[in-house]
């Protein structure tokens, strides 16, 4: 298989220049890409990857420059290109999609006359066959209703619509290569399932290169053939698709598959990568990944490693491969699995008394118009949510971004006021408690965010922040006794007392994120509402977070409300899981249930639309159409029947009761039927 | 009996400047200790535009400080008890001695050595002649000013020149010393890496603006005590020295109209963000109300309620110097009460932003209470807008002055500002021939002024804006 080589980079560099010594973010990268192959470019957040994107394109920011290297497409050595030349090939040989699909596109532009701008650039086309040009894209990246969409503006499109649009941008001159950066991160499982097929398929009947950049193996393992792996700005092993998931050579990749959750399996701990990328601005004198590799050889520090051939076009940067005969290695490393065994807790031995009862929780939010601001309207956020959660226990939340999971969480710490139903906690109903007895109860109920960079202000020291809890809920006795129980908190989420005095800016995502968990556990709650906690974080640093919420669970007895839309972390973590759909709960119960034995279509076609980092699974093909509708006008009856593929006539009209699958399992679908 | 030989008085005006100077001091303190409050104001030393203003900047807050101390010389003793004379004069009148009591008859050029108009007078052999009679002071030292006066300027000049160039080479010579002393470089290649612009701060920007300084300040200094450098106005007032105390009222102005509006701006800005809903409405209201009234019409009313209190309470402000200075304290009062709109509809949008944040809902998950939230997690984190809003407001504020007391609503006529020297110099630009000095002094020192206040505020701003990307924040 001796395709052409279409894309040839050689020894890419690109530095960044800034206030200290300059960040070299791509240092060295070479690659080929055939034409008609997907090359996958993976990696963790700052190593590169977008960098090497933009060096390609020569659409680096100001402060950053191509210091060395070249790039030949076809040949032609881009780098050597004016710039006016250089604009001819974007777009018309290469073409690039961007993760935020929101922000690429015009706003005061209706997306017909943004993509014919590009097909007008581009191509001879004038007049009536621009439109008609247009309209075949959209067609091509099947927008439904293409015809009228044309003359529609970004905000009347959903997110997945926009990527839509975006590659039908992209596509406009039948591009030799697509760089697709990060094209799905910000969508949804269900559209990203569906914009990943739209990419896989177009590539394949046009015989477009693609150079997909992703943090997401499984994302990788369904769309590449080809793989590399970038750290610290270096690419340290490549090879095809199916012998790189087959046996990852570099202790690097390994440790990413083994940090992956659905890989290690519930009882088991997350490996994690101690520390992290470091600083690029620095010099390198051996191996990048040898302070954090738990293989290291004594020379891994001292001296740079070559390329080693692993397998048959598998290569890997690595000293391990010296000498030894690679694949044993490999083999060795594969076997000796993941990380440790933890205690399995049984469920019987602790089935209580439920630590927070949630009954049909409801916030509205009141949607005004006009001069008098009158209420014209409701936004259904959460229309009658129930849940039971148990000391010590975690409870998953699932569902695509809009269902109203966040705000579920929100409405039963009381951050937004519920319009309606009860949450019982110790006896009382949270929700009806005075200013001040609502003020003592909220050492019960804490909750950790999704964004680390904004859940802690940065003009605050992270030992004052720890303190404010304290200092609000009157925990602890004067400021001595404050102090020891801030350190005592930071060696608990694995921090270092001596942090106190220093700013947020300080820190890493991951450190951030232990910081908030820190705050969170200062005041001693007995649940922790914890909203998307990892998603904004990279793989291995998840694992981190994600082994210390497990270990507190163990050690304090904490109960979790774990809201998350990634289908691996809920597995790993929860007890009992909860999927919700605009704003209602569809099917819950065990772990077990509710992702091995899924009843609702919604939970199945969820489950199915997640991606596996295994290239040869099969899966089933559930694909949702559309998207979620808009809480403000819910479908009648079943609010998922227009997307179901298995609806019936009663589904159009009836909002279908609970029914009691089996003795933990609850569903609200008109198909499921007990079954024994 | 008092041993001075002056009485200190302290004006509401002086007091509040160094009060203002203090607060100043106090955040410089507490900004060192703290990275995220030096790490913006570092970047403005790093700005070669921002050294530079910095430096006039500076030159005229000297003058203004000086200007502001203020006190009474002691008269000869009467009766055994110490008196002291009615009127006040400042550090910078004293300075100034010269130039103040240097009275000329009328208007004059600068530099001359004879009055700007004809005058009869009586020869010794009792002819009378009309012709331009000899200045009292200007270029009394000259026998003979048609043949000498252009020799004995240059010369004076050149000799300024020459002492200013020394006293700035000096300058730059222990700069490059103390640069020396930091860095461990010897003087020479301290004294290239500045010439050469390789040093973190722009030590070159600073001393070619403390150059320019000096070309300026250095023929001037020499010429002002024989000469009138920028001329003298219709009642004979050198306008130099005018210039130089129009300094103070510009800076007074610019800095307490703006502490005036800063609480009403913070605090109402940051409740309409944080509380939104009614409080937000009655605030918005409030300053949409507010901000469709006429600035001028309610400063031209307040200053003339102002003016009505004065002189129905003669009694309570003894001389014309107080009298003068409550007038532009009300007027910096009604300035700040009518500016404070535009920086707080950007700190309710601010704020309407940060409340979402999640550290802020985390707070509220711990119950801490609304006025907590907003004082440790709102305001410090508005406080960048804040300070771009002071620096760029000053301007703005300096020129209202102006523009204020030409239409006759602004300071007090007797007390000297740029605005009262625009306003007198308007009748003489139509006079023929045109005196044309005053209203150019005032030009140039409100220029340079309004200038070097502009660059600051630009090179604050870029250092404070969180949404200018600077290089190597891309990762």
């Amino acid at each position: 298989m001796s395709k052409k080589i279409l894309l040839s980079v050689r020894d890419l560099r690109t530095q960044i220049r800034g206030d200290g010594p300059p960040v070299r973010a791509v240092d060295g990268v070479s690659f080929d890409i055939a034409a008609g192959e997907t090359f996958a470019l993976v990696g963790e957040s700052g190593c590169g990857k977008s960098m090497t994107a933009l060096s390609i394109m020569r659409l680096l920011p100001d402060a950053a420059a191509i210091s060395g290297g070249t790039v030949e497409l076809d040949g032609e050595n881009l780098m050597a290109l004016p710039e006016t030349q250089m604009r001819d090939v974007r777009g018309r040989r290469v073409a690039m999609i961007f993760q935020e699909p929101g922000l690429s596109l015009n706003p005061v532009m209706t997306i017909g006359a943004q993509i014919a701008e590009s097909v007008r650039r581009h191509t001879a086309l004038t007049g009536a066959a621009v439109d008609a040009r247009v309209i075949e894209l959209l067609e091509a990246v099947r927008m439904p209703d293409a015809s009228r969409r044309v003359g529609e503006y970004p905000f009347q499109l959903s997110g997945g619509m926009k990527q839509r649009v975006m590659i039908a941008m992209a596509l406009a001159c039948d591009p030799a290569l697509l760089i697709a950066d990060e094209p799905t991160t910000a969508l949804d499982v269900t559209v990203q399932a569906q914009v990943l097929e739209l990419l896989r398929d177009l590539q394949r009947s046009r015989g477009m290169a693609m150079l997909l950049i992703t943090h997401d193996l499984g994302v990788v393992a369904q769309m590449a053939q080809q793989v590399a792996v970038m750290y610290a700005g270096e690419i340290i092993e490549t090879g095809p698709v199916q012998t790189f998931f087959d046996g990852p050579a570099h202790p690097y990749s390994r440790k990413l598959f083994d940090s992956l959750p659905e890989r290690a399996g519930r009882n088991r701990l997350l490996a994690a990568i101690p520390g992290a990328v470091p600083p690029l601005s620095r010099r390198f004198e051996g191996c990048r990944f040898a302070e954090r590799c738990d293989r290291v050889l004594p020379h891994c520090a001292g001296t740079v490693p070559a390329w080693h051939a692993v397998g048959e076009k598998h290569d890997a940067r690595c000293h391990l491969y010296a000498d030894a005969d690679g694949t044993s290695v490999v083999k060795s490393a594969t076997a000796s699995g993941s990380g440790a065994q933890i205690a399995v807790r049984r469920a019987e031995d602790e089935c209580s008394a439920a630590l927070l009862q949630v009954k049909n929780l409801q916030v509205h939010f009141p949607i005004r118009k006009g001069l008098l601001q009158r209420v014209s309207g409701h936004v259904y956020a959460v229309d009658g949510v129930t849940l039971d959660i148990f000391p010590g226990r975690t409870l998953g939340l699932v569902g695509e971004s809009g269902c109203g999971k966040t705000t579920v969480g929100k409405g039963l710490l009381r951050l937004v006021a519920p319009t309606g139903g009860q949450v019982l906690l110790g006896g009382g109903d949270f929700l009806a408690l005075g200013r001040d007895a609502l003020r003592r109860r909220r050492r019960d109920v804490q909750i950790i965010f999704q964004d680390p960079y904004a859940s802690l202000n940065p003009r605050v020291r992270i030992g004052d922040a720890l303190e404010e809890g304290l200092l609000a809920l009157d925990v602890g006795s004067g400021a001595a006794d404050r102090q020891q129980r801030i350190d005592a908190l930071l060696t608990e989420v694995g921090l270092s007392p001596e942090v106190k005095g220093r700013y947020p800016h300080e820190f890493s995502g991951g450190q951030r994120q232990r910081i908030a968990i820190a705050r969170a556990l200062s005041v001693e709650p007995r649940l922790i509402v914890c909203d998307e906690p990892t998603s904004a974080l990279d793989v291995s640093v998840q694992a981190q977070i994600l082994n210390l919420l497990k270990r507190l669970q163990r050690e304090k007895g904490l109960a979790y409300l774990f809201i998350s839309h990634n289908m691996s972390v809920i597995d790993y973590m929860a007890d009992e899981v909860a999927v919700m759909y605009l704003g209602r709960i569809v099917e819950q119960g065990s772990v077990d249930d509710v992702l091995r034995a899924p009843q609702h279509p919604y939970t199945r076609s969820l489950l199915a639309a997640v991606p596996v980092a295994d290239p040869q699974a099969v899966r089933p093909v559930l694909r949702l159409a559309g998207d979620l509708p808009s809480p403000v006008n819910p479908p009648a009856g079943c609010h998922f029947h227009p997307r179901c593929g298995v609806a019936v006539a009663a589904c159009a009209t009836n909002y279908p009761v609970e029914q009691r699958f089996s003795a933990t399992h609850l569903v609200c679908c008109h198909l499921c039927k007990k079954t024994d | 009996m008092n041993l001075l030989p002056f009485r200190f008085e302290l004006l509401w005006t002086d007091a509040l400047v160094w009060v203002l100077v203090a607060a100043v001091i106090g955040y410089a303190v507490y900004a060192r200790a703290r990275p995220h409050l030096r790490a913006p104001w570092s970047r403005v030393s790093r700005s070669a535009s921002g050294m530079a203003a910095a430096v006039i900047l500076a030159a005229f807050v000297l003058a203004g400080l000086l200007d502001s101390i203020h006190y009474r010389p002691a008269l000869p003793p009467q009766d055994g008890k110490a008196a002291y004379a009615t009127e006040l004069r400042s550090l910078l009148d004293l300075t100034l001695q010269p130039l103040r009591d240097k009275r000329e008859k009328t208007y004059s050029a600068p530099l001359a050595t004879h009055l700007y108009a004809k005058e009869t007078v009586l020869l010794p052999d009792g002819r009378e002649v009309r012709e331009f009679p000899r200045l009292r002071h200007g270029g009394a030292h000259l026998k003979n000013p048609a043949a000498d006066w252009a020799g004995d300027v240059a010369l004076r000049g050149f000799r300024g020149l020459a002492v200013a160039l020394l006293i700035w080479f000096s300058v730059a010579l222990a700069l490059s010393a103390a640069v020396a002393q930091r860095s461990g470089n010897g003087i020479e290649q301290s004294w290239g890496d500045i010439w050469r612009g390789r040093t973190a701060i722009p030590w070159r920007a600073a001393l070619c603006a403390l150059a320019a300084l000096a070309v300026f300040a250095g023929p001037v200094i020499a010429l002002a005590p024989l000469y009138h450098v920028f001329g003298t106005d219709k009642v004979g007032q050198d306008v130099l020295y005018q210039a130089l105390k129009s300094i103070r009222t510009g800076m007074v102005i610019g800095t307490l109209a703006t502490l005036v509006m800063l609480p009403f701006a913070l605090l109402l800005g940051v409740m309409a963000g944080y509380f939104k809903g009614r409080v937000d409405d009655m605030i918005q209201y409030l300053y949409t109300t507010l901000s469709s009234i006429p600035g001028v019409l309610l400063i031209a009313a307040s200053v003339l309620m102002m003016q009505v209190y004065i002189e129905n309470n003669a009694s309570l402000f003894p001389s014309s110097e107080i009298r003068a200075d409550v007038r532009l304290i009300a007027l910096c009062v009604i300035l700040g009460v009518t500016s404070w709109t535009g920086l707080c509809r950007l700190l309710r949008g601010e704020t309407l932003k940060l409340r979402e944040l999640e550290y802020i809902q985390a707070a509220h998950a711990f119950g801490v209470s609304h006025w907590r939230i907003m004082m440790r997690h709102v305001m410090p984190n508005v406080m960048h807008i804040v300070m771009i809003a002071l620096v760029m407001d000053f301007s703005g504020l300096v020129l209202a002055e102006a523009v204020l007391s030409y239409v006759g609503v602004g300071v007090d006529p007797s007390m000297i500002s740029f605005g009262t020297m625009i306003n007198s110099a308007r009748l003489e630009m139509a006079r023929e021939p045109m005196v044309w000095w005053s209203l150019a002094a005032a030009f140039v020192f409100m220029l340079a002024l309004v200038l070097a206040a502009n660059l600051f505020a630009d090179a604050v701003r870029d250092a404070f804006d969180p949404r200018l990307v600077r290089a190597g924040a891309v990762a």
